[in-house]
């Protein structure tokens, strides 16, 4: 039976704590990492969150279905049309309506986009966090292709509240399926630099191979989905398990490695980058017409308890609501990816070095707004 | 055994070597390649260019109401904008007057935007039913006056083109 | 052609003839100093202007671009703002030592340019044990860093500094082994005689593969040295802290930052001497017209622009690379580059007496 923190007591006097503070440069987010360390190797690791608790769960009680979209956005803003879509999928079941094939494409487009700016973001802080300091403008840069996509068609680069009950707030732009085009082409040629500046370099690999252990089981105990899981070989993606939107029409690989440290962690996430623009070049050329916006009297969900579950770009969202007939929930909750990767980085971090703490939680990929809500 | 276990063991050190060096070499030439294409810089001269930046469209930036060249908004005045609103951002402030066939009308007095609460989802915009308002692309909001950015969107003198005076 | 010797002998003598030895030999001491920290300030500002426009152009921006024309006052109003920073004194730490360390490291590198020389004649003074007065002086950085280290009574500043210590003392071994091959070729550890023996080449051609070899191992192990490049880990922010120099503030974090870039300097400045031929111009085997237009050119900008290429070398590493961890560190030093030196060495000192090199 593995020790709990709680048994835990600093009973040799070369130990010492010391705080990876709420502000520091190399935590994602308003993070606390209490570290007790002996030398240079970690002892124990015990995170504390709930500095950027907001109440979004609270607050949507007082929304209704439409309004509380936005709120979504703010939680994991870096998939920010994925948990969009995560809510209006949940209210569209519960009233038993189904979209049209063209609002499915569209949002499984911007799914897949905002999956690969993600990945690029996290692509870039991982380099950074390591010290090799010119990634974060590679990756900024090709994520700012992305954005204006974004920009063009909603308005807004980060948080977009396009997605709602019903289909989408407005159609595309013109420009939409030749900037994605473009996109892709670019990206294409962009990706392979990627693997030359960070993934073959023998620095890189030194510091990731062997580091943050993470066995299948304590991936399934802990509940680590998304591509931390993928890279311990625990087969989560629910886009293959419980496909919605335009998946099903679609041929992609689910990426799993069985190695479980962090260089696979890396691997995954880079492969799925690739597999992202595979599926988008299914889908661009295809998109049906039809009509953006189902003509819905009043957003409201019957009485009854709902759940839908998406694949964020961290993991398994899970939405669930609880409704009493009204316009606006009665309980809304998410299971977000990110409270459940975080706890499993004690088991990971102990014994290795503090060097190594920062590769492990940037492997980890934590967006702390998520943790809090 | 022993001696090819040895002769094993160099190989991977002078391996170990050779490909550290070359995997080396790989990075610096990405990063080579663009110290010598001074095109591939992407830095734009922000407030320099202010006078050639064209933001998008549809960019939501600060929330108007429409006026034509006779200075007539389209507002009635029916409230929708403020309760799509999901944090209270608009206030409409209005005020009672005989219309020609004796019942009460309400016409706009104040159409009062609260850029400080907004959170730019976009809701007010697509629910207006006489297509009033629109976002314009403007993107600097910094004040060092708060209650700049209370702002009255009805501009001075203008009336509604719903209402049939 | 350039010579600075009549120029400098023409100095000396005026001052000799015209006053008493003792306060000729002052006056130019003084004017020797004065010249030298002059040289030393206004370089460091301009590496510090330099290393940011590199590193801006490699990362697809600009660098600093609105402090006068292109940005080139951008370190001095840096330097402006660290000079009215408040000194902060902090309580229970060792006020002498917390005070003595920045100067410490700053001496150390200053009394190191005086022995570098920039042109024919232009040399503070030209020891006849020149390459082992410049190791010994750099040693002395070391005890600055552990000093900052301790006296800030602060555990991750000690932190920091036993790694920078331990850091800088494995990778010294090389530096000097790696000097010892060239030392071998050229028969001298003087400076200008080692200049002389390269007047038909430079080492690195005339040495073929065991200076080229050397070369590498020299600049990997120079970067290590002022803890630069992809061995910053002492220093690194993402790494908890700023290590040794977390608790110094205003003019005296500045002199740390100061004595970093001109470490830098210094590395690349001895590269070049010994490896790449000093102010010696590139001469092509014996072309006789192309030697005489690379010859017209003067040596200090053949030095400058020899010191600016390794510099640049340095920089690229920096930027390209992440960073290593401090038994990574470690284990290159030991168990990779001083083996390899050590058979370089042994390489070198048969190819001296086989006279198998060019």
């Amino acid at each position: 039976m593995e020790e709990t923190l709680l048994d835990f007591d600093l009973r040799n006097k070369e130990e010492y704590i010391i705080n990876m503070g709420p502000q520091h440069p190399s935590t994602h987010g308003v993070l606390r990492f209490e570290v007790c360390l002996q030398g240079e190797q970690i002892k124990y690791l015990r995170p504390h969150c709930g500095y950027i608790h907001r109440g979004i769960e609270k607050m949507s009680e007082a929304l209704t279905y439409p309004q509380l979209i936005h709120l979504t956005d703010r939680m994991d803003y870096l998939s920010a049309h994925i948990n969009n879509e995560a809510v209006a999928l949940c209210v569209e079941n519960a009233m038993g309506v189904e979209v049209s094939d063209r609002v499915k494409y569209i949002r499984t487009i911007f799914a897949e986009l905002t999956r690969i700016a993600s990945h690029q973001l996290w692509w870039c802080a991982f380099g950074m966090d390591l010290g090799a300091l010119t990634t974060f403008f590679y990756g900024l840069r090709d994520r700012e292709h992305i954005l204006d996509i974004f920009e063009e068609t909603t308005g807004s680069r980060l948080t977009q509240s396009f997605i709602t009950p019903g289909g989408l707030m407005a159609d595309v732009h013109p420009n939409f399926q030749k900037r994605i085009k473009e996109f892709i082409t670019y990206f294409r040629k962009k990706l392979p630099e990627y693997d030359q500046l960070l993934t073959g370099n023998i620095i890189f690999r030194e510091r990731t191979k062997g580091i943050g252990i993470m066995s299948k089981e304590a991936a399934i105990d802990y509940g680590v989905t998304g591509p931390s899981g993928r890279g311990s070989g625990f087969s989560c993606d629910i886009r293959k398990i419980a496909p919605y939107s335009a998946y099903p029409f679609v041929k992609f690989n689910e990426i799993t490695l069985p190695d479980g440290d962090t260089y696979s962690r890396y691997v995954v996430r880079i492969k799925e980058m690739w597999e992202s623009l595979n599926i988008l070049e299914q889908l661009v050329d295809n998109i049906p017409q039809g009509p953006t916006m189902l003509e819905l009297k009043a957003v409201k969900a019957p009485k009854g308890e709902y759940y839908q579950r998406v694949e964020t770009a961290r993991g398994e969202l899970g939405v669930y609501i609880v409704s009493d007939g009204g316009p606006s929930p009665a309980r809304i909750h998410y299971r977000t990816p990110n409270f459940s990767n975080l706890f499993v980085i004690n088991k990971l971090a102990k014994g290795h070095k503090i060097a190594d703490l920062v590769a492990i939680s940037g492997s980890l990929d934590l967006v702390i707004p998520d943790i809090d809500r | 055994m022993a001696l090819l276990k040895t002769i094993k063991a160099i190989g991977k050190y002078f391996y170990n070597i050779y490909d550290g060096v070359t995997s080396l070499a790989r990075g610096m030439k990405v990063t080579g390649s663009y110290f010598v294409k001074p095109s591939t810089i992407v830095t734009q001269k922000y407030p320099e260019n202010r006078a050639t930046l064209k933001m998008f469209d549809n960019f939501k930036g600060e929330l108007q109401l429409i006026h034509d060249e006779n200075n007539k908004h389209s507002c009635n005045v029916c409230n929708t904008c403020a309760r799509k609103c999901p944090n209270g951002s608009i206030e409409i402030i209005y005020k009672k007057v005989e219309g020609a066939d004796g019942r009460t009308k309400k016409i706009l007095d104040k159409y009062v935007y609260h850029l400080e609460t907004c959170s730019f989802c976009g809701l007010c915009v697509p629910s207006c039913d006489e297509f009033a308002l629109k976002f314009d692309q403007e993107f600097e909001h910094a004040v060092f006056d708060r209650s700049k950015l209370t702002k009255v969107l009805n501009k001075p003198g203008s009336s509604s083109k719903a209402m049939k005076e | 052609m350039y010579d600075f010797t009549p120029f400098i002998e023409s100095i000396t003598s005026y001052l000799n003839e015209n006053l008493s030895p003792f306060w000729a030999g002052l006056i130019s001491m003084v004017l020797l100093g004065v010249g030298i920290l002059l040289f030393y300030a206004v370089l460091g500002l301009y590496l510090v202007y330099a290393e940011r426009k590199i590193c801006a152009r490699m990362q697809n921006r600009m660098g600093p671009n609105r402090v006068g024309p292109g940005g080139i006052f951008q370190t001095i109003a840096d330097l402006i703002k660290l000079l009215l920073k408040e000194l902060i004194y902090i309580r229970n730490a060792d006020s002498l030592l917390f005070n003595i360390a920045p100067f410490i490291v700053i001496v150390a590198s200053i009394m190191a340019i005086g022995a570098i020389p920039f042109a024919k004649g232009l040399q503070a003074v030209d020891l006849n044990i020149g390459v082992l007065y410049i190791l010994a002086i750099s040693s002395m950085g070391v005890i600055g860093i552990l000093i900052a280290g301790w006296a800030s009574n602060s555990k991750y500043s000690v932190i920091g500094a036993m790694r920078s210590g331990a850091q800088v003392i494995s990778y010294e071994l090389s530096v000097g082994l790696a000097l010892l091959g060239i030392i071998t070729f050229a028969g001298s550890m003087q400076f200008s005689e080692i200049i002389a023996s390269q007047e038909d080449g430079w080492w690195i051609f005339k040495g073929h593969i065991p200076a080229m070899i050397a070369f590498v191992i020299y600049l990997i192990a120079g970067t290590a040295e002022t803890n630069r490049g992809p061995f910053d880990l002492a220093e690194a922010e993402s790494e908890l802290t700023a290590g040794f120099h977390t608790e110094y503030s205003g003019i005296k974090f500045a002199f740390f930052f100061l004595a970093e870039y001109m470490n830098m300097f210094i590395i690349a400045a001895i590269a070049t001497t010994l490896f790449l031929g000093g102010w010696l111009p590139f001469h092509l085997f014996q072309w006789h017209g192309f030697n005489n237009v690379m010859d017209f050119i003067p040596p200090v900008f053949w030095f400058f622009g020899k010191t600016a290429f390794v510099i640049y070398l340095m920089m690229w590493f920096k930027w390209t690379f992440p960073r290593l961890r401090i038994d990574q560190l470690l284990a290159l030093e030991w168990k990779y580059l001083l083996p390899i030196n050590l058979m370089n060495l042994i390489l070198i000192a048969f190819l001296t007496l086989m006279k198998w090199h060019f």
